[in-house]
């Protein structure tokens, strides 16, 4: 042990946070058992529902799901990146890794909106909540991606714990900056009216709230995106797995279908979302 | 303070004091013993918005609460229905103590009895002019197709007609109001609370919407409460008014009471710059008739009578008193050159003439170019004065003397009576 400059003996940090996962992995194993179980179940169940039609038929749903949210220019974008991942074989990875991404996308914004929620309700749960997602965005990701092996073992639930970390911040704070903004008078004419909390909350801080809501999500979705590679490091399948097995081979052709088919899901991703926030900001 | 129950009154104020910081007891007290406000906050770190206030407001009544800006008039306001609930004192709704209310019991005061406009409207951009208007109903859960009726019924009322599924932000700043105005109608509450409605809009507009106001109070007859720091509207629009200072309010009247018998010097300030034309009525400006023609009398003597007083007109009434109409001198020679006996059966000129409780300033126009000075009549179409220019400009600049409290004593009679 190494003596620091002041005199004073060193903090054992690592040493408390091995004996804190040692800690867990012994008491708490059949909850973490559960956890396991829970979010492989979602993503399996989104891959079978993904991988469930024949791909031409998923390719027409996912364009006509873009042309209905956005503009047909968009959705030609989207028919044609699709069909370029189609034929170069990267078909099955990429459902998977679109399976994963959703299912972070969920389980960020099933925790983070009411986070978002609690936080800009309660003083106490902001101060709390905030310096916590200062943490989990700013922590490299190998620090807790090896623990999450050490409890959950290799595979899609740990990188999804990873993408969850590192992608629900955004959730939170832009549900709360979204709250934040809606105008003081705005809400003393809805309690003048007698609107209950909960009728503020439904009837007037959520919509006006929601553009702002909305590009969270659109940024929860781009950072889980930007996690596909290091995840695929603790096991995730998907294209992310295939740019790694470049990596290792040194190859460079099959590193860039893999990264231009991330690039060209993010890109559909991104402008599915985004358009739908703005298209509803316009209105209002 | 003056105090006075009466059995009448819908809201009941009374002694209510709002705090806002720690030392509420100790501010209380120092701001009691004589303190003023910026000194008690220096030294207690806590603003006392509101100081024993105290006043009531009658069924139907427009009941304005005045006063420059952090004057706590829009505090008290807010302690009528709860959204700032006071120190110390009580607010009695019929027999309902509103400080002292549970959640719950608030809320359904806030959606049955007492609805509210605001300065800055706080309308929700997200939805459209009509769902903004029949935003009460729905938090009040009344089913959609009644809200719906309701809200086109406001809409109507406030002349917004056509722009039901219009966009909040296509809409201007006095149109917005409106929709205000509708969202606070709609739920046809008895009590209105109305919180500086239109003092963000500009004077021609503002003028429009205060137009607009009073021809719905008088179709609608609500319990008003009107803030304002703007001294011309609330003498246009209320009946009572209570002027604010610093939290206090040092004087409560009718607009003719505030104007002639300013409390305090702050209030004489306030009304130094009000424009009499406004407020002072026709009967302030009415000289008894001198001159005028029986309907028996023979031409001749009218004639004399004319060209003593130098008059080229003249007013004929009958033996009742009651105006029948007005002669100019030229006709009145004619009569003399045809041997009429006297001016009955002859054609009268319409007389301009205004009924004692019209506004000064409606009077203005009427003497403007002409000689003849303006009948006041009665209900009966009786003559009971007359405005010439002289009495009009000298009930226009002079102050009503403080020390002729008979007249003053006459005058608030009539005026609360209206």
């Amino acid at each position: 042990m190494t003596m620091a400059i002041t005199g004073i003996p060193r903090i054992p940090l690592d040493d408390w946070s091995n004996d804190f996962i040692d800690y867990l992995t012994e008491s708490f194993s059949v909850v973490f058992d559960v956890i396991n179980t829970m979010i492989s179940s979602v993503i399996d169940s989104l891959e079978w529902l993904l991988m469930l039609p024949p791909p031409l038929v998923m390719l027409f749903l996912i364009v006509g799901l873009s042309w209905w949210l956005t503009n047909w220019k968009i959705a030609a974008f989207t028919a044609f990146g699709l069909f370029l991942i189609m034929n170069l074989g990267l078909w099955q990875a990429s459902m998977l890794t679109l399976s994963l991404v959703l299912a972070s996308t969920i389980i960020s914004l099933l925790f983070g909106i009411p986070l978002g929620i609690l936080a800009h309700r309660f003083d106490r749960i902001k101060a709390i909540v905030i310096p916590l997602l200062d943490i989990m965005q700013t922590m490299p990701a190998f620090v807790y991606l090896i623990p999450a092996v050490i409890l959950f073992g290799l595979g899609n639930v740990t990188a999804l714990i990873a993408t969850f970390i590192f992608a629900m911040p955004p959730a939170v704070r832009l549900t709360l900056l979204g709250l934040q903004q809606v105008p003081h008078t705005t809400l003393e004419a809805a309690e003048a009216f007698g609107a209950t909390e909960w009728q503020k909350l439904f009837k007037v801080q959520l919509p006006l709230a929601f553009p702002m809501i909305m590009s969270g999500v659109n940024q929860v979705i781009m950072l889980s995106l930007s996690m596909v590679v290091i995840s695929s490091m603790v096991g995730a399948g998907g294209l992310g797995a295939e740019v790694l097995r470049s990596i290792s081979l040194l190859d460079v052709g099959l590193g860039f279908i893999g990264g231009i088919s991330v690039v060209i899901i993010a890109i559909i991703l991104d402008r599915m979302t985004n358009f739908s926030a703005q298209k509803k900001a316009n209105i209002s | 303070m003056r105090m006075s129950k009466s059995k009448d009154a819908l809201i009941r104020v009374e002694n209510v004091s709002k705090t806002f910081g720690k030392e509420k007891d100790k501010a209380l007290e120092l701001r009691r013993s004589g303190k003023n406000k910026d000194e008690v906050e220096v030294e207690t770190k806590t603003t006392v918005a509101i100081l024993d206030a105290s006043f009531e407001v009658k069924q139907g009544e427009t009941f304005v609460l005045i006063g420059l800006s952090g004057s706590g008039k829009s505090t008290l306001l807010r302690c009528l229905n709860g959204l700032i609930p006071p120190t110390e004192g009580m607010v009695y709704l019929e027999n309902d103590d509103i400080a002292h209310l549970g959640k719950k019991q608030l809320q359904h005061i806030r959606r049955n009895k007492m609805g509210m406009v605001f300065q800055n409207v706080g309308l929700l951009p997200n939805r459209t002019v009509l769902e903004n208007i029949t935003f009460g109903l729905e938090i009040n859960g009344i089913p959609a197709h009644m809200r719906d009726k309701k809200g086109r019924d406001a809409m109507e009322l406030v002349g917004l007609n056509g722009q039901a599924y219009k966009r909040i932000h296509e809409l201007s700043g006095g149109m917005q109001q409106r929709v205000g105005l509708a969202r606070a109608l709609a739920s046809n509450q008895e009590i209105l609370l109305m919180d500086e409605p239109f003092s963000a809009l500009d004077p021609l507009i503002r003028r429009e919407m205060q137009k607009l106001f009073l021809d719905i109070q008088d179709e609608i007859h609500k319990t008003v409460i009107f803030v304002t720091h703007d001294l011309d509207e609330a003498l246009t629009l209320g009946q009572r008014a209570a002027v604010m200072k610093d939290g206090e309010i040092v004087q409560i009247g009718t607009a003719e009471y505030i104007l002639s018998q300013p409390a305090t010097e702050y209030v004489k300030k306030l009304v130094q710059d009000v424009d009499y034309s406004k407020i002072r009525q026709a009967k302030s400006a009415m000289s008894t008739v001198d001159v005028f023609a029986l309907e028996h009398e023979s031409p001749q003597v009218v004639l004399r009578r004319m060209k003593a007083k130098k008059r080229s007109s003249i007013l004929v009434v009958n033996e009742m008193q009651t105006l029948i109409g007005a002669l100019p001198i030229e006709r009145v020679v004619e009569l003399v050159e045809f041997h009429k006996q006297d001016l009955t059966n002859v054609k009268l000129e319409r007389p301009m003439c205004v009924h004692p409780a019209v506004a000064l300033r409606e009077v203005i126009p009427l003497l403007v170019n002409r000689q003849l000075p303006v009948a006041v009549v009665n209900e009966q179409n009786r003559l009971i004065g007359q405005i010439d220019k002289d009495s009009l400009i000298a009930s226009l600049t002079e102050q009503i003397d403080v020390d002729s409290g008979n007249v003053n004593e006459v005058l608030q009679k009539e005026v609360s009576q209206r």
